[in-house]
């Protein structure tokens, strides 16, 4: 009887819907508490960064027109797929030393947050946008509008509920994310690329690059066609790096890396208010 | 109105009156000057490994810019649609004189490309800018008019002051093997063009094989044009580097057999600056830096000027940019 060979997977990063190894050819090892090899990771260069931001970039519109009901549907099927895929997150949290009852508890919380945010689609506008009372024959509303191409820093712990707490949200209006996953937890974020890439998300809305995040941030803060940074990831930066975000005036987020509320998805976005005549 | 020479060509006997286009010469074309040309067949494989290590090259810094501002100066900016008016024209005309209102630094591009109804509305705006006013003729992109409305549509948009002109061969004759046809045509038009110069466009993606690239390159150039073109960007399969790299040679061979020089216009698809450095690097070692001036090299785009620019920007600010940062065409 022939004994199987392993079949070890190769963890790449996720651009454009597809999954290149980075352009550098670039790798770091992940090990396990023991000290053992789990896998090597792709570690990203600011090149893929900037393909990655060219991907987000052209598929922002075309998310951003989809309907709020559709988007949610497609949401939705990332929490179904996940639920498909249970076993092998908790997995993967194991083998990097999280205890089974905590990863499990991890997995499920990440998949219902998920459809939580999923639910929110075509919800969100009636909590952040107003009907505002003006002096004058006008409707005045404001509603919330995706900001744009939004760069993430996923939070280093808990690295999958962490990084989907970021994450889904910031797709609930319509914006499209570059997310970097550090070096923390890579092996849960390029599974949750693969949930992504089979979930009916158009390739390009998120794009995932794992590697060193201290290399990559300063060009992600400086890039002028990012429109918004989420820093919940890196709470203790110094001045002089964000610096950088204030060249074409980004949007930068803080938040709390375990935190489910419609304010998070507000966060995302951009509010604009339109004037409309009160017809006769 | 020109008509078509009545002398024998160099093709041997002349039909002047062709309707249909029937198979008959053998292909062996002589030059301008009266060589007898030879034209070699194409190793295919070789040709493709070879048009493939051009894109290997690595360009940092200085060399991007030097690469940067020859490849802008070689633009023939175009516009060929069908909804062009005269003020997209007029807009497209002040972005090839200066491509980037805000850094002076970015040299205007070497012309623009229009269809020959607005060749006056491109003259108005680029008088005096030294940027020259290209105009596909000849029932472009099919080329599926008689020779005479052909010739005059040409003389049209020379007399309005095009000062180059784009035409398409008669694919059906050329694939039918009527040779002598398509020469005698090419022949006439560049006639028609009077002083300004011919580019014969051969649309690559119709012709099916490098053979018959390399067969209609020597063709054209024989029969008198300025500049082979690889395509019309209306068809499915646009300049690639191995077809660009067929028609280099040819034109390679062409001056070392005549010693006639002949320029080449890449043309669609051509949309990332990456792209336009490794037609560069390829027009340098297949025909040497003599080539690499917008006199003997152009590429013909329109979004390639913006990723361009926004290569500049990336060089001068040190940040990545993006299509905000650009005009939109």
């Amino acid at each position: 009887m022939n004994e199987r060979l392993d079949v070890q997977k190769t963890y790449k990063l996720f651009i454009g819907g597809a999954f290149p190894r980075s352009e550098s050819g670039r790798t770091f090892a992940v090990h396990a508490p023991d000290g053992s090899l789990i896998a090597n990771v792709a570690s990203a260069s600011r090149k893929d960064l900037r393909d990655a931001v060219v991907a987000a970039r052209s598929a922002q519109t075309g998310w951003a027109a989809r309907t709020a009901y559709n988007r949610g549907q497609i949401l939705y099927r990332v929490a179904e797929v996940m639920e498909g895929r249970r076993t092998q997150f908790v997995e993967e949290l194991c083998r990097c030393g999280v205890k089974a009852a905590t990863a499990e508890l991890e997995v499920d919380r990440a998949i219902d947050r998920w459809v939580w945010y999923a639910g929110w689609c075509d919800k969100f506008h009636h909590i952040a946008g107003t009907v505002n009372s003006v002096a004058g024959p006008y409707f005045n509303f404001t509603t919330p509008e995706p900001t744009g191409v939004v760069g993430i820093l996923a939070p280093e712990k808990p690295g999958l509920l962490g990084l989907v707490s970021r994450l889904a949200p910031a797709l609930v209006s319509g914006n499209t994310a570059v997310v970097l996953t550090g070096e923390a937890s890579p092996l849960t974020a390029v599974s949750m690329a693969e949930v992504v890439a089979t979930s009916d998300v158009p390739g390009g809305v998120v794009n995932i690059l794992t590697g060193a995040t201290h290399e990559l941030l300063p060009w992600l803060l400086g890039h002028r066609d990012v429109n918004a940074v989420d820093l919940t990831g890196a709470p203790d930066l110094e001045a002089s790096v964000v610096a950088e975000a204030a060249d074409n005036v980004k949007r930068l987020i803080r938040g709390e890396p375990d935190d489910q509320s419609p304010y998070v998805i507000a966060d995302f976005c951009e509010m604009k208010t339109v004037w409309h005549p009160i017809g006769r | 109105m020109v008509t078509p020479p009545s002398r024998p060509g160099r093709l041997g006997e002349v039909k002047t009156e062709v309707a249909t286009p029937t198979a008959s010469a053998v292909f062996a074309p002589r030059s301008r000057s009266g060589v007898a040309l030879r034209v070699t067949p194409v190793d295919e494989v070789g040709l493709e490994a070879r048009a493939k290590t051009f894109t290997t090259r690595s360009i940092k810094t200085s060399s991007k810019r030097a690469a940067i501002d020859l490849a802008v100066s070689c633009i023939d900016l175009t516009t060929l649609e069908g909804m062009d008016t005269p003020g997209k024209v007029a807009a497209l005309c002040r972005k090839a004189v200066r491509p980037d209102p805000s850094n002076p630094a970015v040299p205007s591009v070497a012309a623009v490309c229009v269809y020959p109804q607005l060749v006056p509305v491109a003259v108005t705006h680029t008088n005096g800018t030294g940027v020259h006013v290209a105009s596909v003729a000849g029932a472009f992109p099919s080329g599926q008019s008689s020779l005479a409305v052909r010739i005059a549509d040409i003389e049209q948009a020379v007399a309005d002051g095009a000062d180059e002109i784009d035409i398409v061969i008669s694919r059906g004759a050329f694939l039918a093997g009527d040779y002598n046809y398509v020469f005698n045509e090419i022949e006439a038009q560049k006639v028609a063009c009077g002083p300004a110069h011919l580019k014969v466009i051969l649309e690559t993606g119709e012709l099916g094989s490098y053979d018959q690239i390399r067969k209609a390159s020597m063709l054209a150039m024989a029969a008198g044009a300025d500049f082979i073109k690889t395509s019309t960007g209306k068809v499915a399969h646009n300049s690639s580097m191995p077809v660009a790299l067929c028609m280099a040679e040819a034109i390679r061979d062409y001056a070392e057999q005549t010693g006639e020089i002949v320029g080449l216009k890449v043309a669609g698809g051509i949309r990332t600056a990456k792209q336009a450095w490794h037609y560069l690097v390829l027009i340098a070692e297949t025909l040497g830096t003599q080539w690499l001036t917008p006199d003997l090299f152009r590429i013909g785009a329109s979004s390639l000027l913006n990723d361009l620019l926004l290569q500049v920007q990336k060089l001068d600010t040190g940040r990545y940019s993006g299509p905000n940062y650009v005009s939109v065409d």
